[in-house]
């Protein structure tokens, strides 16, 4: 196991976003994290990473245990993640961006050699062309790419890939589920939120389900999309399972 | 690239060097005041845009390390008979020190919060040091003519002031230029950029913030002793006026935040223009006003700066104009 | 002793609800549009100037001159509003903070040449009163009363107004607030203009008692720093709190300690609380 999740219990106020997740992600595997909107996933992630400290409950990583340890150091042991929400840094260029993965990441490079892991990166992301370029002046799936090669430029053991495929086309959605591929090859394990099912279920080894805070399921795409308490609260009906299932 | 193999990199560094070095064997006095005064704010701009142009934070009582290490400084040389120049390091020591323990507690503000808890501070420091017996209270400290002797007269003793405002102004823009282009002050920049994904990307925020502001600290307290030993006083109003804080921040803004040339170069700028306003006889009695509306002109139409908007005007002379 | 702290615990209350005047127009801007204005100082000073001006000129009551202060109060907003801060709304914070101040540096370098820097003052008095150990000018009487009858008169607007109500919709929620078909400029310029009309006001109270250059409203904008981080910045209501607070910090200080440590305390309390509870004393709006 590279990550064990126990028992992880947060709280904001009155609000309980997260009660008794525990749950572990073999080396190398890609684990979807599924469940309705609030279900707590994005908060899941940033416990995970650092953001902020759980209730309860303890993350290991690689045999460590990094419950509560402030984002920074999560980084450098290893952990990289990519946001919803894209943050590049506007007013640097693309190259840079990488670049601070790069250096700030697990290898902590020196300058000179995070812009060659930069160029390397931006190459199999796509984006090599653009490398001088300022990170705000990028469309979109640019930015969705970058944020995907700033999380790599850091070379990562697992790598938290928050909905990398909302918003885009189903042709730049299938180039992503490739470079996902890709990255796995590299060595690197996956745990990635989506909403896009079909997508999370091809290219998914195993799924997990949040639901209201609460892992409801967990297990092969194919046992999760069959599983009764997962069709209830999140797919909605039986046809879906089929729709899903039967691409 | 390394970021000496730039000619950007040099270029600041030698027109400085040049500079000095000219004013140093013309070895005119009203040139050495007129050069004194221009170079200092060349450094604090400089040491200013350590903390605002790269890590994105408005200090805007910086003031405070210029009068408290000046000060401090001041009180070794004329208290303790320390000589100068490690006098004036001792008020850069302590400027820093003291950047260093605030930066733990008030980095954690973000935005105008910041800016508010800086103008506190200077205000209270202000107010703490007219109330401080060893430092003279509210009516200062002052050096005896005596104490100039020791340098070989007055004369002489202003002239080694300048040669070491001349050097640390120097140290700056190098210190300033190796942030500028080090993994460090890439870590900086992200954290301009956004703070929060700089962490999870890494960067120790806490830490790297904390280290800027001790840097852009340092030199202020340095510069402040220097200043008041050229004066040969020093009181808690000429110390801690916020007005020159804002100054330092508007010739930033004009040169170009978050570059090693564009402080000096707005530094420069903004003193000329000053210096011509308060001396033309149409704008004598309107300078101030004519300074605000200049500064509002340049706010609302080039927030950059003038090598900002050069670097983004014309992108090949990024390499020149760091 | 008791009689003399009582006494100095009084002036320092009644000149709390000027200080809390002066702060309020401050942290309604903030409120509204998170922008702190450094012009503060300056409009402060103008509020004192018009009053003198009207005073000596035209003989008016300066009483009766607190209402064009507050007309021009108003307009000199809009008119700051729309040269300097509009376009720079959304700007990094640097940009209004600069913006502000150079208007402060316009009306400051205008002042200096009409007015000198030389002090003025308003020759005006209502007597004073005794009550066992205390001594009370009229004026400052006044001045507490008319600062609590501007406060209660912006609670009203505020809350039981529509275009009040459509300010503090946009201080929630710009967006929101325009997708309801509330025009936000139209807001944003209307709060500033009130912000700097609270100011205004401020300054046509003080001149009642105190001398005064170009200069004077430097040490109020300071001064509301303090209250408006005491009573929560952006909750202009506990800025009126936050300046009996301080004035009656002032008030009680010098019995302690010297006269000269007020300043000290004063702005070492604000940067306490601005690192404890950054939402103020009194919690947040």
């Amino acid at each position: 196991m590279i990550l064990e999740v126990h028992h992880i219990t947060k709280r904001f106020g009155g609000l309980q976003a997260l009660t008794d997740v525990s749950f572990g992600l073999k080396e190398g595997e890609i684990l979807g994290l599924i469940g309705p909107n609030g279900a707590g996933k994005t908060t899941l992630f940033n416990v995970l990473n650092g953001v902020f400290p759980p209730n309860r409950g303890q993350v290991i990583f690689r045999g460590e245990d990094i419950t509560g340890l402030p984002p920074y150091e999560v980084a450098r042991r290893g952990i990289a993640r990519a946001y919803q929400v894209v943050r590049p840094l506007n007013e640097l260029t693309v190259r840079e961006n990488v670049m601070v993965g790069a250096c700030y990441g697990r290898e902590a490079l020196p300058l000179a050699q995070a812009a060659r892991v930069a160029d390397e990166v931006l190459a199999t992301v796509g984006l090599a062309g653009r490398a001088e370029q300022l990170a705000g002046s990028l469309n979109v799936a640019q930015k969705k790419r970058l944020e995907m090669a700033r999380a790599l430029g850091s070379r990562p053991y697992l790598l938290l890939l928050d909905e990398v495929l909302a918003g885009l086309n189903p042709s730049e959605i299938a180039a992503m589920l490739d470079t996902i591929r890709a990255i796995r090859e590299g060595g690197v394990t996956i745990l990635m939120i989506e909403h896009v099912m079909q997508a999370v279920m091809s290219v998914s080894d195993r799924v997990i389900v949040l639901d209201y805070g609460q892992l409801i399921a967990e297990g092969s795409p194919e046992e999760v999309v069959n599983n009764p308490q997962v069709i209830e609260a999140y797919l909605g009906d039986p046809q879906m399972t089929a729709r899903l299932m039967g691409e | 690239m390394r970021p000496w193999a730039r000619l950007g990199f040099w270029l600041p560094l030698g027109a400085v060097f040049v500079w000095g070095l000219v004013v140093l064997l013309l070895r005119e006095d009203t040139l050495r005041e007129t050069t004194f005064t221009l170079m200092m704010f060349v450094g604090m701009a400089s040491s200013l845009n350590i903390l605002l142009g790269y890590t994105g934070y408005v200090s805007f009582g910086h003031i405070v390390f210029f009068g408290l290490g000046g000060y401090f400084g001041f009180y070794l040389l004329s208290q303790q008979g320390l000589w100068l120049l490690p006098a004036a390091v001792g008020g850069g020591i302590l400027s820093g020190v003291l950047a260093g323990l605030l930066g733990l507690a008030v980095l954690r503000l973000r935005g105008a919060y910041f800016a508010l808890a800086t103008i506190g501070i200077n205000e209270a420091a202000r107010a703490f040091v007219s109330n401080f017996g060893p430092f003279g209270g509210a009516t200062g400290l002052f050096v005896n003519f005596q104490a100039y002797q020791a340098y070989g007269g007055a004369g002489p003793a202003l002239w080694t002031t300048f040669m070491y405002l001349w050097l640390v102004t120097l140290a700056v823009l190098l210190v300033s230029a190796l942030v500028q282009g080090s993994r460090f002050g890439l870590g900086l920049m992200a954290i301009r950029e956004d703070e929060d994904a700089a962490m999870v990307m890494g960067v120790a925020a806490p830490r790297a913030k904390t280290i800027a502001f001790m840097l852009s600290a340092f030199f202020p307290g340095i510069i402040g002793t220097l200043y008041f030993f050229k004066n040969g006083n020093v009181e808690p109003g000429d110390a801690f006026q916020l007005h020159m804080s804002i100054e330092a921040l508007v010739m930033i803004m004009l040169g170009g935040q978050g570059t090693v040339v564009g402080p000096a170069l707005g530094a420069v700028v903004y003193q000329g223009l000053r210096g011509y306003l308060l001396t033309s006889p149409l704008f004598k009695s309107l300078h101030l006003a004519m300074a605000g509306l200049f500064l509002l002109l340049i706010v609302l139409f080039v927030p950059a700066g003038a090598v900002g908007w050069l670097r983004h005007r014309f992108p090949r002379l990024r390499k020149v104009l760091t | 002793m008791f009689g003399q702290l009582l006494s100095s615990l009084a002036d320092g209350l009644l000149l709390g609800f000027v200080y809390g005047l002066a702060a309020m127009g401050l942290s309604l801007i903030w409120g509204v549009m998170t922008v702190i204005n450094l012009a503060h100082g300056p409009v402060i000073a103008l509020g004192m100037f018009t009053a003198y001006l009207l005073f000596t000129q035209a003989g008016v009551n300066p009483y009766l001159a607190l209402l064009p202060v507050a007309v021009l109060g108003m307009a000199l907003g809009l008119v700051i509003y729309g040269a300097a801060v509009h376009r720079v709304l959304n700007a990094p914070h640097l940009s209004t903070l600069l913006a502000t101040f150079a208007v402060n540096m316009i009306i400051i370098g205008v002042g200096t040449a009409v007015f000198t820097t030389s002090p003025h003052n308003i020759d005006f008095s209502l007597g004073s009163f005794s009550l066992g150990p205390l001594t009370v000018p009229f004026t400052r009487v006044v001045a507490a009363f008319a600062a609590l009858a501007a406060t209660a008169l912006l609670y009203l607007f505020l809350y039981f107004t529509r275009p009040g109500k459509a300010i503090r919709a946009v201080a929630n929620n710009r967006m929101a607030a325009e997708l309801m078909g509330i025009s936000s400029t139209t807001m944003l310029a209307l709060s500033f203009g009130l912000g700097t009309l609270l100011a205004c006001l401020a300054g046509g109270l003080i001149a009642t008692f105190f001398p005064f250059t170009i200069l004077s409203g430097g040490p109020y904008e300071l001064k509301s720093f303090v209250i408006c981080v005491l009573g929560g910045l952006g909750n202009p209501l506990g800025a009126l709190l936050g300046g009996l607070l301080l004035g009656g910090l002032e008030g009680l200080v010098p019995a302690f300690m010297p006269v000269s440590w007020v300043p000290v305390v004063e702005f070492g309390l604000f940067v306490l609380v601005l690192l404890l509870r950054p939402q103020g004393l009194l919690g947040a709006k």
